[in-house]
């Protein structure tokens, strides 16, 4: 079975499933749902074979498929995941499947709706398989188009002014990162991502190249100050468009800096890491405090987002500081795997509280916490997932949302007490406007008729909620998987980082 | 079995009790939600009394294993591993006995509460939370049981979550706590970073080597590492045992429901900090600066908490008063390097609080959840069961001779006088005066509750009655060892060498080792405490409560309105309340606030982003206006430039 092209059957079968749907359109709407659930499951189900199958071992990239696609520039559709790129395969099937449940009651044109979904998860798991560059530009830039109809087709109110926004920010950035693959293709001659990590470069112009990769990736993430366009993505989003935005396409940006920016230009990141080790402190702070006085739910998450991300970009960056200081490596992979760690983690947790969100808006459609109150009376089962993600969200130990931030802030110190310290803040914030919410939205006496009068979970709301919580907990409880999967590819990376490209 | 399966399956009962009456409450009822848990804490406390019998008696070695592990990362092996010593076995068969007993008492206490198998679920829950803290053989596993039992510890004090004050109180509960763990996670870092593992005895046996190290964290001055390492972990220790600064939390987790007043918020949680500076005496035993702090800190909380606790009303809060002070008394303890004496006074205080607040819950029932004691007075004719072990365990509190707590007490005061460390002076004076404090409080206490005139209601009076077996048997069964277990324990704990293999203290620092040669048998020191000053000094409070609180009320009020300005610094709790309320989040939010909307919204959104989208839309305005599709424009245009092109040839030759 592994001689099977898997890859882009993730890639591929998703899209194949979106055809379909599409085809059956209005025609068999009573399909619909059924054949795009069929789908999903099955990419699923596939990218779980790969797991199975993927060497834990060895730091090669794995399930390797290599055709020639555009020979006048040598670029080629080259698939393969390292213990890099396979979590967040994983991460998207998984989510792939979640939100083809969630969205089951759309019913504005739910064939196209969940068409836009599985195209997007193709695409996306095709930006995380790319061994070429180009190849990985074109599912990068591919994957704004779904997310674009999702927001503008099936948004809120102020969805035009969020989508143009949204896409002008991440075309933006893009533009630069392409400039920077040509540039590198004239010298090189190849669009291999691996024959560019080994590209000798000066130091100007891996400063030039790094700049232009960290304005792409950032916008992504999103770092500060390039991040004001996620909040309003998210409040304009449907449910499903949050949660995606949130749990995978941040994450192509971190995935970005750490397949890009560091192995290909280490001395420009070994130079500027100051620069992403402080946009990173102020996102964890700054965010964090501008969390706080959110008073609309999808905001608040929305910017625990970008703050939670800051550890993703400070534990990538924290190699050189920590070389620095103590003279050695020893917890610079402690705090990438923790980067990583918290990237698939943040994943679950986003995408468990944009759909408790999304259980809360079908019912009551108010995003305002002010609308609620006492919510924990009338809906307990969802009360105590709520709190679950919450919590995790907080960084309870025991949850996935620990590991992550509790690798990196051990890492930090190893580089800077005072980076541990600031970034250790997150422990206050993070569980003030986290919790805060909580109390704000579940406690307290019942807040209005409106609450008064609704229902606990039903089935479909109950497997979303089940599937995250196993995850969320499982990851905190036994995390072993996750970062033995990623350890021989980070180790391969440092490696390589910490030996100049200048010649 | 092997020995290793009963220690896992010690804290795996509760949890999967809790899972049981959590997950199926509606399924198994109320009656099977309090027996399964019930039989789960039963089976948990028989497992560590097995436990503590093969280490205490049969002299089972120190075991210390890996159960399995969490993740190997960057030369670091995380795992969830136990540590079983004389330490960690005394521990949990304090948790898990009191435990045993606040599960059985909750059957009265929450019988008409509609969330009677949350409850026991929750309470299960943190018997697992507290044992795998006490367990742990890392550091990573201490700080997960930290924060689990913090979690509960939320999760309960909002447990009538309908009741604003409560769930203000758990948000206040867990954000405090968190700023404690601030320091604990930055200590463990640093831990890390110095040690290079997180597992106790790797770091143990690397300390010596990092004694030495100093760093700089702030311009020139250079800090001892270990100090560092030790305050900040010390910093997580002042907010789980509530010591002043960060002790706002615990009066106000009074909120929740009686049972966990007394199992979380005096037996057990509170006492982690303690626990775990003793667990890592290694590592203070290397900083006296830290252990100074240490002292100071406790000496504080021990003296002036306690003194706020004669001005409360709420029976709930004075018992809580009264427990900040006694931590404050084993933080003293372990700031002169007696741990052994700190963890002494930790298990009987956890017998004799947990005995005085459930009697408290007793009091409670009987006079349908009222606990202001001016609606009391007169109770003991009522439920005399209740006041008389109300009075054992005050007799405890306070120190009367032979009681429980009068030879961990003691035994701290003297530790103190022994010890020559920086701070132990002021400590003296704290630790004596607070025996004054403590009689005072606890005798009013008593007099307001049980005798004098009854105050309530003709209503409320004729429905009182004593509480049902229950409820009192749990009281008769921890009023035993709260008289009797210091007598029994002082000579193995303290002098003995039974908690030898768990704590290390240097010769120079071993202040028990200099009381033993003046200790001859719990006998003659429990005689020898009746001529000693603290005991006068106890019977001074205890005189002064019986004057004014049974013979004459009145003098209390004339105090009050002559001293008023003291009373109202007692009061207002030294304003600490008000200065975490409007200072720290008040400061907080309308920071948050203020970045918010104009830094985020206006700044960076409006002006730069939106401001710069607005100047492209306006430039192409204007260069719109030139695209107006006519020919005869076109032309025109092409014709000026034509011209002006010639022009500029002409004119620049």
């Amino acid at each position: 079975m592994y001689d099977w092209p898997l890859l882009s059957l993730l890639i591929w079968l998703p899209i194949a499933t979106a055809v379909l749907v599409v085809a059956l359109g209005n025609s068999h709407e009573s399909l619909v749902r059924p054949v795009a659930l069929i789908g999903a499951l099955a990419t699923l189900l596939l990218s779980g074979l790969v797991y199975l199958g993927f060497d834990t071992a060895t730091a090669a990239y794995q399930f390797q498929e290599r055709v020639l696609w555009i020979e006048a520039f040598n670029i080629y559709y080259h698939l393969g995941v390292d213990g890099l790129a396979l979590p967040l395969v994983l991460l998207t099937t998984l989510i792939g499947v979640l939100v083809i449940i969630g969205g089951w009651t759309i019913e504005d044109r739910p064939h196209l709706y969940l068409a836009a979904f599985l195209v997007l998860e193709g695409l996306m798991v095709g930006v995380f398989a790319a061994m070429d560059a180009l190849l990985f530009y074109v599912f990068f830039e591919a994957m704004l188009v779904p997310m674009f109809l999702i927001i503008g087709i099936w948004g809120g109110p102020n969805r035009i002014y969020a989508t143009v926004k949204f896409f002008l920010f991440t075309f933006f950035g893009s533009v630069f990162m392409l400039i920077a693959l040509i540039w590198m293709y004239l010298q090189s001659g190849s669009f291999q991502i691996t024959d560019l990590h080994q590209l000798p470069i000066a130091l100007e112009a891996q400063i030039l190249i790094f700049l232009a990769f960290l304005i792409a990736f950032a916008v992504k993430i999103p770092m500060w100050p390039v991040h004001t366009w996620l909040p309003d993505a998210h409040v304009e989003a449907p449910t499903g468009g949050s949660v995606v935005l949130a749990a995978v396409m941040l994450k192509i940006g971190g995935y970005g800096l750490v397949r890009f920016s560091l192995p290909i230009t280490p001395d420009a990141a070994a130079t500027l890491d100051w620069l992403v080790i402080g946009l990173s402190l102020v996102a964890i702070t700054y965010i964090g405090f501008v969390a706080l006085a959110q008073s609309d739910m999808k905001k608040l998450i929305a910017y625990s987002s970008i703050s939670h991300m800051g550890f993703v970009t400070l534990g990538l960056f924290l190699t050189f500081a920590i070389a620095r200081n103590s003279g050695s490596l020893a917890g610079a992979g402690l705090g990438i795997s923790g980067a990583m760690v918290q990237m698939v983690s943040h994943g679950f947790i986003s995408a468990a509280m944009f759909s408790a969100v999304g259980v809360l808006y079908d019912r009551v459609h108010s995003r305002e916490i002010a609308s609620y109150g006492g919510v924990a009376n009338v809906m307990p089962w969802f009360a105590v997932f709520a709190v679950l993600f919450f919590m995790a969200n907080s960084g309870l130990p025991g949850t996935s949302g620990f590991v992550g931030e509790f690798m990196v802030i051990i890492a930090a110190f190893h580089a800077n007490f005072w980076f541990a310290f600031v970034a250790a803040t997150t422990l206050l914030l993070g569980a003030g406007y986290s919790l805060w919410l909580v109390k704000r939205v579940f406690y307290g006496e019942i807040g209005s008729h409106t609450v008064a009068g609704l229902k606990d979970l039903h089935t479909r709301e109950w497997v979303v909620m089940v599937t995250l919580a196993i995850f969320v907990i499982g990851v905190g409880v036994w995390p072993f998987p996750l970062v033995e999967m990623m350890e021989a590819s980070i180790a391969e990376l440092l490696s390589h980082i910490v030996e100049s490209k200048i010649k | 079995m092997s020995i290793k399966a009963l220690i896992l399956l010690s804290p795996i009962l509760p949890l999967l009790g809790s899972a049981i009456a959590g997950l199926f409450g509606r399924q198994v009822g109320r009656a099977g939600a309090h027996w399964v848990t019930i039989l789960a804490v039963m089976g948990s406390f028989a497992l560590s009394s097995y436990v503590a019998w093969q280490v205490f008696l049969n002299d089972l070695p120190t075991l210390n294993y890996t159960v399995y592990t969490w993740a190997v990362v960057d030369n670091f092996n995380l795992e969830v591993g136990f540590l079983i010593d004389s330490l960690t076995a005394l521990m949990m068969v304090v948790v898990t006995f009191v435990s045993l007993m606040v599960h059985i008492y909750t059957i009265g206490y929450m019988h008409d509460d509609p969330g009677y198998q949350r409850f026991f679920a929750y309470i299960n829950l943190f018997t697992f939370a507290m044992l795998m803290l006490v367990m742990a053989n890392n550091f990573l596993q201490l700080f997960f049981g930290w924060e689990a039992v913090g979690l509960v510890s939320y999760l309960l004090i909002g447990f009538w979550f309908k009741k604003e004050s409560a769930v203000k109180a758990n948000l206040k509960a867990f954000l405090v706590n968190r700023g404690g763990d601030f320091g604990l996670v930055l200590g463990v870092a640093a831990v890390a970073y110095y040690m290079g593992s997180l597992d106790y005895f790797e770091v143990f046996a690397r300390a010596p080597e990092v004694s030495d190290l100093s760093v700089n964290l702030m311009g020139d001055a250079s800090w001892s590492v270990m100090t560092v390492i030790c305050i900040c972990l010390f910093i997580g220790a002042m907010g789980k045992s509530a010591q002043a600064p960060l002790h706002v939390w615990l009066p106000d987790s009074m909120e929740g429901p009686t049972p966990i007043s007394a199992l979380i918020h005096a037996a057990t949680m509170v006492t982690a900090g303690i626990f775990m500076v003793a667990r890592l005496s290694p590592l203070f035993e290397q900083s006296p600066t830290a252990l100074s702090f240490i002292l100071i800190v406790g000496s504080v909380t021990a003296l002036f908490l306690g003194l706020i606790g004669i001005v409360q009303n709420d029976i709930k809060r004075v018992v809580a008063y009264s427990t900040l002070s006694q931590l404050g008394y084993m933080t003293v303890a372990l700031g002169v390097s007696a741990y052994s004496v700190a963890i002494f006074h930790l298990m009987t205080h956890a017998f004799f609080k947990a005995l005085l607040f459930l009697g408290a819950g007793s009091v409670i029932i009987a006079l349908h959840h009222k606990q202001d004691m001016r609606e009391m007075g007169g109770l003991g004719r009522y439920m005399p069961i209740t006041a008389v072990t109300a009075w054992l365990g005050s007799l405890a509190l306070i120190g009367f001779p032979f009681f429980s707590g009068f030879y961990s007490k003691d035994m701290i005061i003297e530790a103190v006088k022994a010890s020559d460390r920086a701070g132990a002076g002021f400590a003296t004076v704290a630790v004596m005066a607070g025996v004054v404090v403590t009689s005072l409080y606890t005798f009013r206490m008593l007099y307001l509750t049980f005798h004098g005139q009854t105050r309530m209601d003709e209503h409320t009076r004729s429905h009182a009655h004593e509480s049902p077996w229950v409820v009192t048997v749990p009281l008769i069964l921890l009023a035993i060892p709260s008289v009797a277990i210091g007598y029994f324990t002082i000579e193995p704990l303290l002098f003995g060498g039974v908690l030898a293999d768990a704590i290390t203290v240097s010769p120079a620092n071993d202040v028990v080792a200099k009381l033993a040669y003046k200790f001859h048998g719990p006998f003659e020191f429990g005689l020898h405490g009746f001529v000693t000053p603290v005991f006068w000094l106890a019977m001074l409070g205890v005189a002064t409560a019986t004057y004014v609180y049974l013979f004459s009320i009145n003098v209390a009020t004339t105090v009050k309105t002559r001293f008023h300005w003291a009373w109202q610094v007692l009061d207002q709790k030294y304003g600490f309340d008000s200065l975490y309320q409007k200072g720290i989040a008040g400061g907080s939010l309308a920071l948050a606030r203020v970045l918010s909307t104009w830094f985020d919204s206006r700044l960076i959104d409006q002006l730069v982003v939106n401001g710069s989208a607005n100047w492209v839309g306006r430039f192409s305005a204007l260069t719109r206006k030139l695209q107006t599709g006519y020919v005869f424009h076109y032309a025109f245009t092409m014709i000026i430039g034509l011209v002006a092109l010639l022009a500029s040839f002409v004119w620049l030759r």
